[in-house]
């Protein structure tokens, strides 16, 4: 039963080697792995500060965790109230059981407004459900405008960071892409395209330009729905997403059923947290919100599509659901030793770094190579944890899906109870070993982890529920002899694998 | 069964851990952050705002009610504005020394006819000092969110201390949810590339903030 289940076309996790095959290519290509490391580092500790400059941290993330507690344990109640208030605004609410669903649905709506072409803002759950593929089958195209997606849909290439997705290419690849590309999909880029930024930027704004001020139709996600009003957020920095909200006479947004809260007044957590988290700033440079239709300002029809997809099956876990608190901003990729060395590309799905490792098993399953080896990849430093705002539990989810793939046990998939079988003997479970593997035999990524560790863990005491969840004993990874690692490294290693 | 039925039914399903005396939400959420940080006067407030209106590249000015039609007019001419775009309830002595042709806010123009204007000026519904924001919510002072967006150059007056707050809570107290609005902290911006942040790629590129007070 889980062992076929795969909820997201687009990437299908079946034809995806598992974590540490995929992030072999990564850890060997110096480059990228030089992007990754300047990247992460450099945004890191712009957020330490962003952060560091209000006093009140602790609270704000505490209410954002509550707040999102709060919603989810009623999520039926506010998803209601969101329909009508939506309905109530001028807007038309869709629901969509799973991605296939919500891509005809959104087909449907593009082709009944009689255009072949969208645009479109950066969005997380369009991604999931390969929204862009479905709709090239149906002779729609879908035009990316974020810059850094535009730079991966021309170099048809796959995201690999949630807020800068073309993190691994660098500015003398992008140029070549530009170059070689834009023509095909519009205006071509300009003659004699040197490789600086602001030139490169130049380049997107002019090819872009002329396919917004055409645009008869939107699509996007949302970072936040507020049930009590029926107001959308979509928070940017480019200004892409406020031409694809606003010039349009057609908005379609598809959003996750986890993206509701309930009031206007909440925004005022998330407006603080999400920005100083995400990139680092006071405040991103663009958010728009919209309620339903505004007469004369603005796209004349908005459809809501609200997108299941896996996420009541997570929902049902009652230590993995807190996932589901996620904002996306990204601070767990940028602080965990692991990505930094294996990259976006090596989780297989949309949602890469820790939150993609406790995400995609639980909205995919852990059926597949890949899925069954998420959440493997991870050193269960905590790093992650510390820096969520919304205090996500990143490494007590990851040691509770290790159960679940060695062990089996009750689950829900599709709306359905289902009892998984435990893996042993099965390719999932080779993958997974590899993947414990793969973090062992790179101490920096474990040793890095293990420092941060032993210096956080100590100040968030905490209560697992069972006693296999006591934190002691989830640091012992399963068939992992059980001797102290650095022991064990060099017994096995004698120390010569210097690759870090 | 409808997919709304469907997943509402997953949902309920999925939470039956939860009890129908779980708190409800005002006692669920405890709201112990601050309201705003920092203790300052209304003048350090706008010091403030000024500050990171500049650290996000705004370009900032002060000026009194009897200085804007001039400031204005200089702003404009300085980039050379042949044309400029005027949201219907814009006080028409801010651009009483201007010289550049007015184009109306009409739903008869065309995007394309709205990428030929060069400049805007528009007012705001407020400010926020902390994060050095402004906000528009399509007032008659504002004007609908696109006239905004498609112009290169954006001339924005917030009226101080009157229109400024100091923190994200205070500016959602005083905005109407049903309006829509468009925050904006400095000009539109991209860290895409190597995370080398480029100003101006898709809104203005030049965001000229006037404080008037
Ligand atoms: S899990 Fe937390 S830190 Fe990671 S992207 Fe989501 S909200 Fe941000």
């Amino acid at each position: 039963m889980s062992g076929t289940f795969v909820g997201m076309p687009g990437f299908p996790p079946a034809a995806h080697p598992a974590f540490p095959a995929a992030a072999h290519d990564a850890v060997h290509n110096p480059t990228l792995r030089a992007n990754l490391r300047h990247a992460t580092h450099t945004i890191r500790a712009k957020r330490a500060r962003a952060v560091g400059e209000l006093s009140d941290w602790a609270a704000l993330r505490e209410a954002g965790r509550r707040i999102k507690d709060h919603t989810l344990r009623h999520l039926d109640r506010y998803l209601v109230q969101l329909e009508e208030s939506v309905t109530a605004a001028g807007g038309t609410v869709h629901w969509a059981a799973d991605a296939d669903e919500a891509n005809r649905i959104v087909a449907g709506l593009v082709r009944a407004t009689g255009e072949s072409e969208v645009v479109k803002v950066k969005s997380m759950a369009t991604q999931e459900i390969g929204l862009n593929e479905a709709l090239a089958q149906e002779g729609i195209r879908a035009y990316e405008t974020d810059l850094a997606e535009l730079i991966v849909q021309l170099g048809e290439d796959r995201p690999s960071h949630i807020l800068v997705p073309a993190i691994h290419r660098n500015r003398g690849e992008i140029r070549d892409i530009f170059r070689t590309e834009m023509g095909k999909w519009g205006r071509p880029a300009p003659e004699g395209l040197t490789d600086t930024p602001a030139e490169l930027a130049e380049a997107a704004r002019l090819h872009l330009r002329e396919k917004f001020l055409r645009a008869r139709v939107g699509v996007s996600g949302a970072n936040f729905m507020v049930a009590e009003t029926g107001t959308l957020v979509v928070v940017e920095s480019e200004g892409n997403g406020r031409m694809c909200l606003t010039l349009p006479e057609t908005l379609i947004s598809v959003v996750g059923i986890e993206k509701v809260v309930p009031t206007w007044r909440d925004l005022e957590v998330f407006l603080q947290t999400l920005p100083r988290s995400s990139t680092a700033e006071r405040m991103n440079p663009y958010t728009s919100m919209w309620t339903g239709t505004t007469d004369g300002d603005g796209p004349r029809t908005f459809h809501l599509v609200l997108l299941d997809n896996g996420r009541t099956d997570t929902l049902a876990d009652e230590v993995g659901r807190q996932a589901l608190r996620c904002i996306r901003c990204s601070a767990c990729l940028n602080v965990c030793p692991v990505y930094e060395r294996a990259g976006g590309h090596a989780y297989g799905s949309v949602y890469p770094g820790p939150i993609g490792a406790i995400l995609s098993p639980q909205l995919r399953g852990t059926g597949s190579e890949i899925d069954a080896s998420l959440p493997y990849a991870s050193s269960l430093c905590g790093a992650c944890y510390e820096v969520c705002p919304v205090a996500i539990d990143i490494p007590e989810v990851l040691v509770h899906l290790r159960e679940r793939v060695v062990e089996g046990g009750p689950a829900v998939r599709q709306g359905n109870k289902v009892v998984l079988r435990p893996a042993k003997g099965h390719a999932a479970e080779r993958a997974a070993m590899r993947a414990a593997r793969w973090a062992f035999t790179h101490p920096g990524a474990l040793g890095a982890g293990q420092r941060l560790a032993s210096r956080t863990r100590r100040l968030h005491p905490r209560t697992l529920p069972g006693p296999g969840r006591a934190w002691s004993g989830t640091r012992d990874l399963p068939a992992v002899p059980p001797e102290p690692f650095r022991d064990w490294w060099r017994r096995t290693h004698g120390g010569k694998d210097g690759a870090a | 069964m409808s997919s709304r039925e469907r997943i509402l039914g997953r949902v309920r399903r999925a939470l039956a851990d939860v009890t129908p005396d779980e708190r409800p939400y005002e006692e669920a959420v405890p709201r112990e952050y601050l309201r705003e940080h920092g203790d300052r006067t209304a003048g350090q407030t706008v010091e403030l705002l000024a500050e990171n209106l500049a650290d996000y590249r705004a370009i900032v000015h002060r000026c009194t009610a009897e200085e804007v039609p001039d400031l204005v007019m200089r702003l404009l001419a300085r980039r050379g504005s042949q044309e400029v775009l005027v949201p219907p309830g814009l006080p028409p002595q801010w651009l009483a020394a201007a010289d550049p042709v007015r184009i109306h806010d009409r739903a008869a123009h065309t995007a394309a006819r709205l990428d030929r204007v060069d400049s805007v000026v528009t007012g705001c519904a407020v400010a926020i000092a902390e994060t050095g924001t402004i906000v528009l919510d399509g007032s008659p002072e504002q004007g609908r969110r696109r006239i905004s967006l498609i112009p290169d150059h954006h001339i924005c007056v917030v009226r101080v201390p009157d229109q400024v707050v100091s923190s994200v809570p205070q500016a959602l107290e005083r905005l109407d949810p049903a309006r829509p609005s468009t925050w904006i902290s400095g000009p539109s911006a991209t860290s895409d590339i190597e995370l080398d942040r480029v100003e101006g790629v898709h809104g203005p590129r030049t965001l000229e903030v006037i404080l008037l007070g």
